[in-house]
């Protein structure tokens, strides 16, 4: 039973990962970004071409690929979400989704169906574990993978909250026109937040490409994962995504003991009851809060 | 104000329409009896093509009209499927099976509709997806479905062979003149008025009295309706059911394809952009990959440069909707042709 609660809360930090690209795009750029999934499985094929080809190590095939990343990021939003935007808020989700097809067809059309992995590349670090007290043993990748996700949203909180492009990022995020009145590059803002969206992005696909195998194809499920680790963390909130993904990834083990096929079900049933509690609950007790509040005497 | 109003006619129906709608009839009455002289081969295309009109319109009475842009609408189109087996197991007739699982699939996406339609934007396009996901795993429980491994609907066996496929051709065409003719009519109706209203402004409608939720829950039924008839439809011509097939993202993708190409928000557009589909995958859906990156990058391209799609173009260069869902406001003096319908006249 500990054993499993720890294994779900290592999970969840995985989940954290791969959803704090799509939380960053949705708080600072107000974009759900459809062909996120697709863009980790890009990372993903882009290490193990390194690796395979070239014999790179997937963690200093980082070094190329996370520039590329970024590069792509900075496209992006120049290219794609910035024109699409103009066209009202539902724009971009079908851009994003159109990209996504093309994306993931590509890299079948190139990589084909065998599914990959990077794990032969990491030596034992895709096996390997720690031994804890009570005869418990964790995964050393999945320790690295949780402890990256606990950096990557200190950083990014850090970034956003104490650098000027950080400012600038949130005041675009909060009003892109003022912005531009106190002299902030609206659209340098929010191309540079995609940029550092897709550098996340890239640094989930690595650990993605690690702890398992991948497909041209598997990029849609991690969306739906990222997306229920973001909605039930709060959406946008970095470090209630890290919250979302932990109780995803509980719910998740949960399920599985109930049935052989409940894992996903019970990932899927914990999002729509946080969707629930949000609307209907969570409403209701800020509603009463604000009446007592109202009826109290000054 | 008064003096203005007096000056112009308002008027719904034009010559053009009053054609238009009579085309319309001899088309439909032609396509009734086209069972006579077609070939079996002909008669399967265009019941495929009834299909993909039915779920044009319907993600596009969604969309286009509800503001709710959904990547989970393949739910429904499973779920039709789905119950129709279910149904036609218990012995039920497998055409009343149809209707049958069509209507109970209205009243999953009325309850479902109490939770989903709070979301906006894109939450609600993917949270769509995730229930389309749960639906797929539910049903896959269903020691009747057998998992992935699925089954057919066999009791649609009891029909000979000519005369099943002659009976899934008029359930096509009759599903979609209805629900066509479904849309049409709540668009023109008060309701209709509400829907044009959200469609341009969602805070706007809601300021005047307009029942912003309400408006949508119609929408959202309607569409459930249309797409689970249209996948009973299709599952009795394929009559083999795999979950996997039935609830995939990629009827959701083939939806907003036709609609973006067609013209989103516009009546004409999403039939108009349910036949190019059809034509392009009669052309080029051997090509495998590469049709599904065109079909991507297509609707990647009309998202950023024609957001309106073709429909869009070519209603500028119209003087009347062909199909009246608003008024059209002409001037009184006859020395002036300039008129303008009230379709035409959109902020989005």
């Amino acid at each position: 039973m500990l054993n499993q609660l720890i294994q779900g809360i290592l999970l969840g930090g995985y989940y954290a990962l791969i959803a704090i690209g799509l939380s960053f795009m949705f708080s600072v750029m107000r974009v759900i970004n459809l062909a996120h999934g697709s863009l980790l499985i890009v990372a993903a094929y882009a290490l193990w071409f390194l690796a395979d080809t070239y014999g790179v190590n997937p963690f200093l095939g980082l070094l190329i690929v996370l520039p590329l990343m970024a590069g792509i990021g900075w496209a992006l939003q120049r290219f794609l979400l910035e024109r699409s935007a103009r066209g009202g808020s539902l724009l971009p989700i079908l851009t994003t989704f159109g990209l996504a097809i093309v994306v993931d067809n590509l890299m079948f059309q190139r990589f084909g169906a065998d599914t990959r992995s990077l794990a032969p590349f990491i030596g034992d670090l895709s096996w390997s574990s720690f031994e804890l007290p009570g005869g418990l043993f964790v995964g050393k990748l999945s320790v690295l993978i949780f402890l990256t996700a606990i950096l990557l949203v200190g950083g990014l909180q850090s970034l956003l909250k104490f650098t000027p492009l950080g400012r600038a990022i949130r005041a675009t995020a909060q009003d892109p026109d003022t912005a531009r009145l106190v002299g902030i590059d609206a659209a340098r803002a929010s191309a540079a937040a995609a940029a550092i969206a897709l550098v996340t992005i890239g640094i989930a696909g690595a650990f993605l490409g690690m702890r398992g195998v991948f497909d041209a194809y598997a990029g849609a499920p991690q969306l739906l994962f990222a997306f229920e680790a973001a909605v039930i963390g709060g959406t946008g909130s970095l470090w209630g995504t890290l919250i979302g993904g932990i109780f995803l990834a509980l719910a998740q083990s949960f399920g599985a003991m109930v049935h052989p096929q409940g894992f996903l079900i019970g990932g899927h049933l914990a999002f729509l009851a946080a969707l629930f509690y949000r609307h209907f609950v969570a409403r209701q007790l800020v509603a009463d809060w604000l009446r007592s509040r109202a009826r109290r005497p000054a | 104000m008064m003096k203005d109003a007096k000056s112009f006619n308002v008027t719904r129906w034009t010559p053009t329409s009053r054609l238009i709608l009579g085309l319309i009839a001899v088309l439909l009455i032609a396509l009734a009896i086209a069972p006579v002289v077609a070939s079996a081969g002909v008669i399967d295309r265009l019941t495929v093509l009834f299909v993909y009109i039915l779920l044009a319109a319907m993600w596009n009475a969604l969309a286009g009209f509800g503001g709710l842009v959904s990547i989970g609408q393949h739910m429904f189109f499973g779920l039709g499927a789905y119950l129709t087996i279910r149904l036609a197991n218990t012995g039920l007739d497998p055409f009343a099976s149809m209707a049958l699982a069509a209507a109970l699939v209205g009243m999953i996406s009325l309850a479902v509709s109490y939770l989903m339609l709070h979301l906006k934007g894109g939450e609600f396009a993917i949270a769509m997806w995730v229930l389309a996901a749960l639906t797929h795993r539910l049903v896959n429980l269903d020691p009747l479905i057998q998992g992935e491994t699925g089954t057919s609907l066999i009791s649609l066996n009891v029909y000979e062979i000519g005369v099943r496929r002659i009976a899934i051709y008029w359930a096509g065409l009759t599903a979609m003149t209805a629900l066509l003719a479904a849309l049409f009519l709540l668009l023109r109706s008060k309701t209709g008025a509400a829907i044009q209203a959200i469609r341009d402004s969602e805070e706007a409608a809601a300021s005047i009295g307009v029942n912003v939720l309400g408006t949508k829950r119609v929408l959202f039924v309607l569409a459930a309706v249309g797409i689970g008839l249209a996948g009973a439809i299709w599952l009795a011509s394929a009559i083999s059911f795999q979950p996997k097939t039935y609830f995939s993202v990629q009827w959701t993708a083939y939806m907003i394809f036709m609609v973006l190409v067609g013209g989103i928000g516009t009546f004409e557009g999403a039939i108009l952009g349910a036949v190019l589909f059809f034509l392009i995958e009669s052309w080029f859906g051997d090509a495998g990959v590469w049709y599904l990156i065109g079909l991507g990058a297509t609707a990647l391209f009309f998202s950023l440069f024609f957001p309106k799609g073709l429909w869009g173009a070519i209603e500028r260069r119209l003087p009347h909707a062909l199909l009246p869902i608003g008024y059209t406001l002409s001037d009184f003096s006859p020395q002036e042709p300039h008129s303008r319908t009230a379709n035409h006249q959109r902020s989005r």
